[in-house]
């Protein structure tokens, strides 16, 4: 069964596994270069680059490896040569799973460590950084793209794409049906699960003129909201302005919204740091800021716990794929 | 010794009811054909035989064990589906390689022996064989396991008449030299009377008729004379159709007993028209029917 396995999965694997290593050579060509810096603007594009391959690495999982393995057998008539071979089916799909699965995590690991390793500097310096400017290793895009989080999405994305297989037994439908899910699942999580994976803390802060970040406003220059300096490496998740009372504002009170220069009235630009002695006003006024972050310290702790959730789920799938198994001819 | 024995089997999908209460018993050491009409239930039949379907209901025992229930029952039987699938990216060598790690009665030297008797080249990739150079590929496979019984679902209904023939002979040759039973189901009569010494006839999932091959062709005749009432043939011929004319009468019976009346013209028939006669008249052999008739 495993030179079976491997015969027909081999053309696949290898071909994600040129990849990578294609990757790691580029990382390791550019990642010494980037110790010691202390501005990575130049990065970007790598940065962007390092991150999207991280995220695309399930999805061809899923697609390539996941879907075929399985349904092509069935679109084919291959299953019932291979089934009535002396060797029963749950053996047939734990070999082909287990081989699948382990490859899988293997890639993803791989992928994650060189990437991890590379962007080192970066995540360094992001981890001190108490403003918008530079996302933090715990932040929701970079968060997937490191540690051992791709372990479990590359395993989650494999079974599902046997699932999907097996459920809707057609290749191209189960592709891209396989594609939407891991992507609607890949957005959603960090969006809804992660952040109440573990109670947020929360922090109230004075505000004054130095720790103001941002000041958003519309176009007839009404101040809409503010922001404040987040702990530094923290996962921002609300910035709000609550009032003496501790409610949350829905707009700023008049006496910002007079002291900010309209539109149309002013010809040149305020003068340098009146916006931030009108919005200091605030703090006189008892006004405050309230944070609600997931502290940079929780980046360990909340990579296991994902990784977890996507291992549970893929376990799921896992028993899915055997139940299905039986009913299928 | 029974190989296959189904009792009250039915297969149920989630509209069609592919199979029905069939009750059907196969003798070992045999090669035995399964005719019947389109729909008739020989596929979903072999199918379950072969342990790839779950029935529904009802029981069904082949080689002394339930089909599918684990390695040595899969050993013991052979199963080639209809369209001979094999993988079209591997090549014969491959195939044969993936017998081998597959089954550990694997017979190698049958296997190697049947391809280059066959004139396949090793290193051929299985995509690009001929309809019936794949039909020979899986039923080496299917033969070098050594399994008790070997199950053939329509091996031959995609192929042209030459290759139908060059299978059936070797699918002969091989069953002659390892004494293995075989059921095939098949629509074309003439391919089954060419290598089958048994028959069964599955009509509605019901067997119409079951039998020794020259013992049907010898107990069935085909009656011709002077109309009259086929109320008035003796007991003991079984009337399985019945025609008549304005002037004439022509029956099918089925009686072990010598025709002694000499008011018919006795002929017999051949096995294409015996089981054609039984699959068109499907309620004739119904007692209980025939009386609504």
């Amino acid at each position: 069964m495993t030179w079976l396995t491997w015969r027909q999965f081999r053309i696949p694997s290898l071909s994600v596994f040129a990849a990578l290593i294609a990757i790691a050579v580029v990382l390791a060509i550019t990642g010494p270069d980037l110790v010691g810096r202390t501005n990575f603007s130049d990065q970007d594009t790598l940065f962007g680059g390092t991150v999207l391959a991280l995220y695309l690495l399930p999805a061809v999982i899923g697609v390539f490896w996941g879907v075929p393995m399985i349904t092509r057998e069935l679109e084919s008539g291959t299953h019932s040569l291979v089934w009535n071979q002396t060797v029963t089916r749950k053996r047939w799909l734990t070999t082909k799973l287990g081989f699948g699965l382990l490859a899988a995590m293997v890639a993803g690991g791989l992928l994650s460590v060189a990437v991890t390793w590379w962007a080192s500097p970066i995540d360094a310096l992001s981890a001190v950084q108490t403003d918008r400017g530079m996302m933090a290793r715990i932040a929701p895009v970079v968060f997937s793209a490191r540690g051992i989080v791709p372990i479990g999405y590359a395993a989650f994305a494999l079974v599902l794409g046997v699932a999907v297989g097996m459920l809707l037994k057609r290749t191209v439908a189960a592709m891209a049906v396989t594609l939407v899910t891991l992507a609607a699942v890949l957005l959603l999580v960090p969006a809804f699960v992660r952040p109440y994976l573990l109670p947020p803390q929360t922090q109230t802060v004075a505000i004054t003129g130095e720790n103001i970040t941002n000041i958003t406003g519309d176009e007839t220059g009404d101040i809409l909201e503010i922001g404040v300096r987040k702990p530094p490496g923290a996962w921002e998740l609300a910035n709000e302005t609550v009032d003496p009372a501790g409610k949350v504002v829905s707009s700023l009170p008049d006496f910002v919204q007079n002291c900010v220069p309209r539109p149309g009235h002013d010809t040149g630009p305020p003068p340098r740091g009146s916006l931030e002695a009108c919005m200091a006003q605030l703090g006189a006024h008892g006004y405050q800021q309230r944070l609600t972050f997931q502290p940079g310290s929780r980046f360990w702790p909340l990579q296991w716990l994902e990784l977890a959730l996507y291992l549970a789920v893929t376990a799921l799938l896992t028993w899915l794929c055997f139940r299905r198994l039986r009913h299928l001819s | 010794m029974t190989v296959l024995r189904a009792q009250g089997l039915g297969k149920k999908y989630k509209r069609k009811q592919a199979l029905t209460g069939c009750t059907l018993e196969i003798e070992a050491g045999h090669v035995t054909g399964l005719v019947g009409p389109n729909g008739a239930g020989k596929s979903t039949l072999l199918n379950i035989a072969a342990g790839m379907l779950e029935p529904t209901t009802g029981t069904i025992e082949v080689c002394g064990g339930v089909p599918g229930s684990g390695p040595e029952q899969l050993a013991k039987v052979g199963y080639v589906a209809q369209n001979t699938p094999v993988y079209s990216g591997l090549t014969i060598e491959e195939h044969l390689r993936f017998g081998a790690h597959l089954n550990p009665g694997w017979d190698a030297s049958l296997a190697e022996k049947r391809v280059e008797r066959l004139g396949l080249d090793p290193k051929q990739q299985a995509g690009k064989l001929s309809g019936g150079q794949r039909a020979q590929l899986a039923l080496t496979i299917g033969i070098a396991k050594r399994p008790e019984l070997l199950l053939l679902d329509e091996p031959v209904a995609a192929l042209d008449p030459l290759a139908r023939r060059e299978f059936l002979q070797d699918l002969m040759e091989a069953v002659a030299e390892h004494g293995l039973s075989v059921v095939m189901s098949s629509h074309l009569v003439n391919d089954l009377e060419r290598v089958c010494d048994h028959l069964v006839v599955l009509v509605d999932s019901q067997v119409r008729v079951i039998g020794e091959v020259e013992l049907l062709l010898a107990t069935h005749h085909r009656l011709s004379g002077p109309r009259r009432d086929i109320d008035t043939l003796p007991a003991d011929q079984h009337v399985v159709s019945a025609k008549h004319t304005d002037r004439q009468t022509t029956v099918l019976v089925r009686t072990e007993a010598p025709i002694l009346d000499p008011a018919w013209t006795v002929a017999r028939l051949g096995l294409e028209d015996l089981v054609l006669e039984y699959m068109s008249n499907p309620t004739a052999a119904r007692p209980a029917l025939e009386v609504l008739r």
